[in-house]
């Protein structure tokens, strides 16, 4: 677990101190996936690194399991951080070292390995990342999505208890960054550690985070579980960033919401209720006509969602919205 | 062939300019033994101290700055004849092989040590940080990742030190340095023996061109990038 006690962290520039992050208090549970979402210079790429104290904070304290980690001294610090694995948006591979060197190295670092040792959990680590057939190639001889499997399974060489992602696959293509993804899902669940992710699409959140936080200027501004925060997000930032993710263009919609008669509601389904047919029988129920103006068929993580933009006309439209609303379905009125 | 060399070259002793070219090997060699010994060091150091660096220590960056800027920015020249009671006190003489390694090594460290800094800098931050966040201490990341990243670049530091070393190294003739230099300045230059100087040039660019080329190949086969 990892808690967040009014921790705060500003820079000195030209004697003037700028903060970076305005003191934030949160806690992440042990073995869940939780992303920081936000702008770049939004501060989560600081508190991201407050984490293993790659930044030190300028007040408050930071728990981990419990532990204030703060006040560590240089030799504690280290051993912390060999519990704390990290992978990059550029990878940081060594390119002077094999793969399987590259793999080896925080455990050469740790001093506690023995030789075979070392050799086992590297060439384990390598079968589990897919990569067994590189290990002597040189990282230069490898691509993107490869170099980051590679960067995974030097993060997790110590068997560390936390994961720091840090915009892990915003140099990685579509496809590249969708196996990735899979990748730490599949770590996540397998050997329950926490993973914490910071990123700037929101995209990444909704496909591998349990809980996300969204950053800006320096602020948590949106907390809370992925569902809520995509599907009903208060927050302007958070807005945007959800419509980023839609594709979706605020103009269009609402030149599309204004050629449309009736009563506009926005439905979102979660789970289950997300296949069933209801649209047609609350019709029926209620006599209304629907269009459907927008709508996205999806998943959070695991669980499918639906949102839908309709208008309905005609019909007694108090019982079709209480339908809907016995059905699960949660309703917004949007005009 | 022999007799052809020695009507073209009639001045020339063959045996001389075989033992003054083993003297410069020898004080290129030495010296850029002790240059490198020296100067990685302090490059490392430089490094180190520099702003927004593992050990940040601004008083510390000054000085050693300083004196490697003076070292370099006095004339070679000027400096071997300055280091003369120094080398004096430290081997014994300032003339010979021996007596010439000093000032050379005075010139090369600093000259290696800056362009050690230059190439630990041209490492990825993202690769401190990287090993920083694998729990690693200031030793370990000098020697696990920062020296091994910057291999190439030191190597390539080396072959240009060694070079300005044969430039050097045959400077110190004028001082009774000994070596290829020696021969040129007392032969060629002061009895005007035209062929001995021509000799000692052609050694001087065969023995740069091989340095040059062998120090390539290192850097070469030590680039993973």
């Amino acid at each position: 677990m990892i808690e967040f006690d009014q921790v705060q962290k500003s820079y000195q520039v030209a004697g003037r101190a700028i903060p970076a992050l305005h003191p934030t208090s949160m806690t992440i549970a042990a073995g869940e996936v939780f992303g920081i979402v936000g702008h770049s210079g939004a501060g989560k790429s600081t508190l991201v690194r407050l984490i293993n104290l790659l930044e030190r904070p300028t007040g408050g304290r930071i728990l981990i399991d419990g532990e204030n980690v703060t006040g560590y001294d240089a030799g504690e610090l280290r051993a912390f951080r060999r519990k704390v694995g990290m992978i990059f948006q550029h990878f940081n591979l060594l390119s002077s070292k094999t793969v399987a060197d590259n793999i080896a190295f925080p455990m050469k670092l740790a001093g506690i390995y023995s030789r075979s040792e070392i050799r086992d959990r590297v060439s384990e680590l390598l079968a589990r990342v897919g990569l067994a057939d590189h290990a002597d190639k040189y990282p230069s001889q490898l691509s993107g999505g490869q170099k980051q499997r590679v960067g995974i399974a030097r993060a997790l060489a110590c068997r560390p208890t936390i994961l720091l992602c840090d915009e892990a696959t915003s140099a990685l293509d579509p496809q590249t960054t969708q196996s990735v993804l899979s990748l730490l899902a599949d770590i996540n669940r397998e050997l329950g550690l926490t993973i914490v992710l910071i990123t700037h699409e929101m995209d990444v959140v909704r496909r591998v985070c349990d809980r996300v936080a969204v950053m800006d200027a320096g602020r948590v501004v949106e907390m809370g579980a992925v569902s809520d925060v995509f599907l009903h997000p208060q927050h302007p930032t958070t807005r945007d960033f959800v419509f980023e993710s839609e594709n979706i263009d605020r103009g269009e919609m609402q030149q599309d919401l204004a050629h449309a008669d009736g009563r506009i509601l926005r439905l979102t389904f979660r789970g289950e209720s997300t296949y069933r047919p209801l649209l047609g029988s609350v019709a029926r129920q209620s006599g209304v006509d629907f269009s459907i103006l927008s709508g996205r068929i999806d998943h959070i993580k695991d669980t499918p969602y639906g949102q839908l933009t309709l208008s309905l006309v005609g019909g007694d439209l108090e019982v079709a919205m209480q339908a809907l609303e016995a059905a699960d379905v949660h309703v917004e009125v949007l005009r | 062939m022999e007799a052809l060399l020695n009507g073209l070259f009639t001045n020339v002793d063959w045996a001389e300019i075989g033992w003054a070219s083993w003297d410069t090997l020898v004080m290129v060699g030495l010296s850029l033994l002790f240059s490198v010994l020296i100067g990685l060091p302090v490059g490392v150091l430089l490094f180190l101290t520099g702003k927004r660096q593992l050990l940040e220590q601004p008083v510390a960056y000054a000085i050693l700055s300083f004196v490697v800027n003076v070292l370099r920015s006095v004339p070679f020249i000027i400096l071997l004849i300055v280091m003369i009671p120094f080398t004096v006190m430290l081997i014994g003489t300032s003339l010979g092989v021996a007596g010439a390694i000093p000032p050379l090594v005075a010139g090369g460290a600093p000259f290696f040590a800056r362009l050690v800094e230059t190439s630990l800098r041209e490492v990825d931050r993202g690769i401190i940080e990287a090993t920083q966040a694998m729990g690693a201490n200031v030793r370990q990341i000098i020697l696990g990742a920062l020296l091994p990243e910057a291999l190439p670049g030191i190597i390539a530091g080396i072959t240009v030190t060694a070079i300005t070393l044969v430039s050097y190294a045959a400077m110190s003739g004028v001082i009774g340095g000994g070596g290829l230099g020696d021969l040129a300045i007392r032969f060629g230059y002061q009895r005007f023996q035209t062929d001995v100087m021509v000799i000692t040039v052609a050694l001087l660019v065969i023995f740069v061109q091989l340095l040059q080329m062998a120090g390539d190949r290192l850097v070469l086969y030590f680039s993973r990038k």
